[in-house]
């Protein structure tokens, strides 16, 4: 057997599982479907560019030249916050490794005890005081791992995400832990910028229509007329989304927790992260700790065998899988574990399945996926 | 009893790995990063609890220094905010900083306590922060190990 040997130093990054997107060797994370955050990206400095090349002159030397040198400041802030949530790992939870995974399914067996054949071993749950309130905490059969409280499956992008909020496909990533208070600022500037642009749209066309009438005002400037379009479309939605999310902050809660209605009708009060105090909810969720990224990107692997892996070839920018475009509405917010079970489950050894899917090659199915869906409808109702 | 190891790089060389035991998080004050402080059956003849019990809650102690949320983080939150966030890329952040001081604290408790003892503590933060993952080595001389849990096969398949 001929030992090929490998020269090229192959980084964590290209043998991570998921559906994600890796750019500059690592630094720079995204989902796969990136079209709508370029159609993003595509308005807002589009929109901008109109406003500097047809207001900005005239605001500038009519009103004031701080007008444009605070556009431009606003402007430079949003597309860092932007890039900043689009690129960032938003908390990715690792797969547990074989040995771990073991462990807890051996864990589970040995907390189901005997179960009688024929019957349905019970839900992969654990439960968990937090704060005087119970709480569940799901298996994740992809994953491997019991998740995290606040932590949740994201379908798109086939990874477990802590402090999971939503996937926005307008950011190109989902929203985690780690970026959502960079994307509660774009959300924040993204609403004033729309507001200012717009207010002084019209505060130009009627200070030209002054001097040179209305139609002759639209024919000089015509960007105008496109740039109040996009503003009043995307102002009324930029402004509702921020009102929803600063409502979420105060209230310390994800968009998941609000629309699975975790901690409200009887629940209500009783969510156990929330400190009962707006200010600190607040401080904890934009002012806490910026957590590290537990995924090393950019570390070396470890050359353990000689057949370490060079069927991805160079660094790609994109997996060459067939893209699915699943983006349906904006805010696609939770685990669904049962179908993405099956494709990961049958790539791995096949161990002759005799229930529905064996959660591990290693043992034999305690539960099927289907139990874990069963329960959360149940609970929902 | 476990064979004594001097050091670890004799640990990796002339052992085996046994069994590994993971030491799970502790949600029980939210979602800070906390480690459980339940001493695990298969270490009973391996390490005294009192060393365990320190080892994990000065790690505890570490995290929660790091995860703090006070005058410091509220002050580099802000600061970071003026800025865009660009002065990450010159400035370490608190929790960075708190992590290398636990690198050195792990790596200074496997030199002196647990690689005597035949034991390895991975960072938990390699392990994505869900876990410490304590590996426990025989000598490769010796027959059969000393927990009772089935022992994992092979070198880690990564």
């Amino acid at each position: 057997m001929s030992a090929v040997m490998i020269t090229r130093k192959v980084r964590k990054w290209e043998k991570l599982p998921g559906k994600n997107t890796f750019c500059c060797d690592g630094r720079v994370m995204m989902a796969r479907q990136k079209g709508i955050f370029y159609l993003t990206l595509f308005l807002i400095i589009g929109t901008c560019s109109l406003f500097f090349a047809f207001e900005c002159p005239y605001l500038a030397v009519h009103l004031s030249p701080a007008i444009p040198v605070f556009a431009v400041l606003l402007f430079l802030f949003v597309i860092a916050m932007l890039l900043r949530t689009s690129f960032s790992d938003p908390g990715v939870l690792p797969r547990a490794l074989p040995e771990e995974a073991n462990f807890i399914e051996m864990e589970i067996e040995a907390a189901n005890g005997n179960v009688p054949s024929g019957q349905r071993p019970p839900p992969r749950i654990r439960n968990v005081q937090i704060n005087n309130q119970i709480v569940k905490l799901k298996y994740c059969y992809t994953c491997k791992i019991f998740r995290p409280p606040r932590a949740s499956h994201c379908s798109i992008c086939d990874n477990c995400v802590d402090r999971f909020d939503h996937h926005c496909p307008w950011v190109g990533n989902c929203v985690g832990k780690r970026n959502y208070r960079y994307f509660y600022l774009f959300t924040l500037t993204l609403s004033l910028l729309t507001i200012y642009i717009f207010a002084f749209n019209i505060v130009h066309v009627v200070m030209r229509s002054v001097d040179q009438g209305f139609l002759n005002t639209l024919k000089e400037t015509p960007g105008t007329v496109l740039e109040v379009l996009v503003c009043f479309f995307t102002l009324w939605s930029m402004v509702g989304l921020t009102g929803f999310h600063t409502y979420l902050i105060s209230l310390n809660q994800t968009t998941n927790e609000d629309i699975k209605g975790s901690w409200s009708g009887k629940n209500r009060g009783q969510n156990p992260y929330s400190h009962k105090n707006i200010i600190k909810n607040c401080c904890e969720v934009l002012c806490g700790p910026t957590y590290p990224s537990v995924l090393d990107r950019r570390g070396l692997m470890q050359e353990d065998s000689p057949a370490a892996a060079n069927s991805e070839g160079p660094c790609s920018f994109d997996n060459p899988v067939a893209q699915t475009t699943k983006t349906t509405a904006p805010l696609i917010p939770n685990e669904h574990t049962p179908d993405d079970v099956k494709p990961s489950i049958a790539a791995e050894k096949s161990s002759g399945p005799k229930d529905d899917q064996p959660p591990a090659a290693k043992l034999p199915p305690l539960a099927s996926p289907e139990t874990d869906a069963e329960t959360s409808i149940a609970k929902n109702q | 009893m476990a064979t004594e190891f001097h050091n670890l790089q004799e640990l990796r060389h002339s052992a085996s790995l046994a069994n590994k035991v993971f030491i799970q998080r502790d949600y029980s004050e939210g979602t800070t990063c906390k480690f459980q402080t339940k001493f695990p059956s298969e270490l009973e003849s391996r390490v005294e609890l009192t060393l365990f019990e320190e080892t994990v809650k000065t790690l505890n102690n570490f995290y929660a220094e790091a995860e703090k949320i006070g005058g410091q983080s509220y002050l580099e939150g802000c600061l970071a905010c003026a800025t865009a966030y660009l002065i990450f890329l010159c400035m370490e952040t608190r929790y960075e900083k708190v992590l290398k001081k636990i690198a050195k604290y792990i790596q200074e408790q496997n030199e002196k306590i647990y690689a005597p003892r035949g034991l390895l503590i991975t960072d938990p933060i390699e392990r994505g922060m869900r876990v410490i993952e304590i590996s426990i080595y025989e000598d490769r001389g010796s027959s059969g190990s000393s927990s009772s849990s089935s022992s994992v096969s092979g070198s880690t398949a990564r």
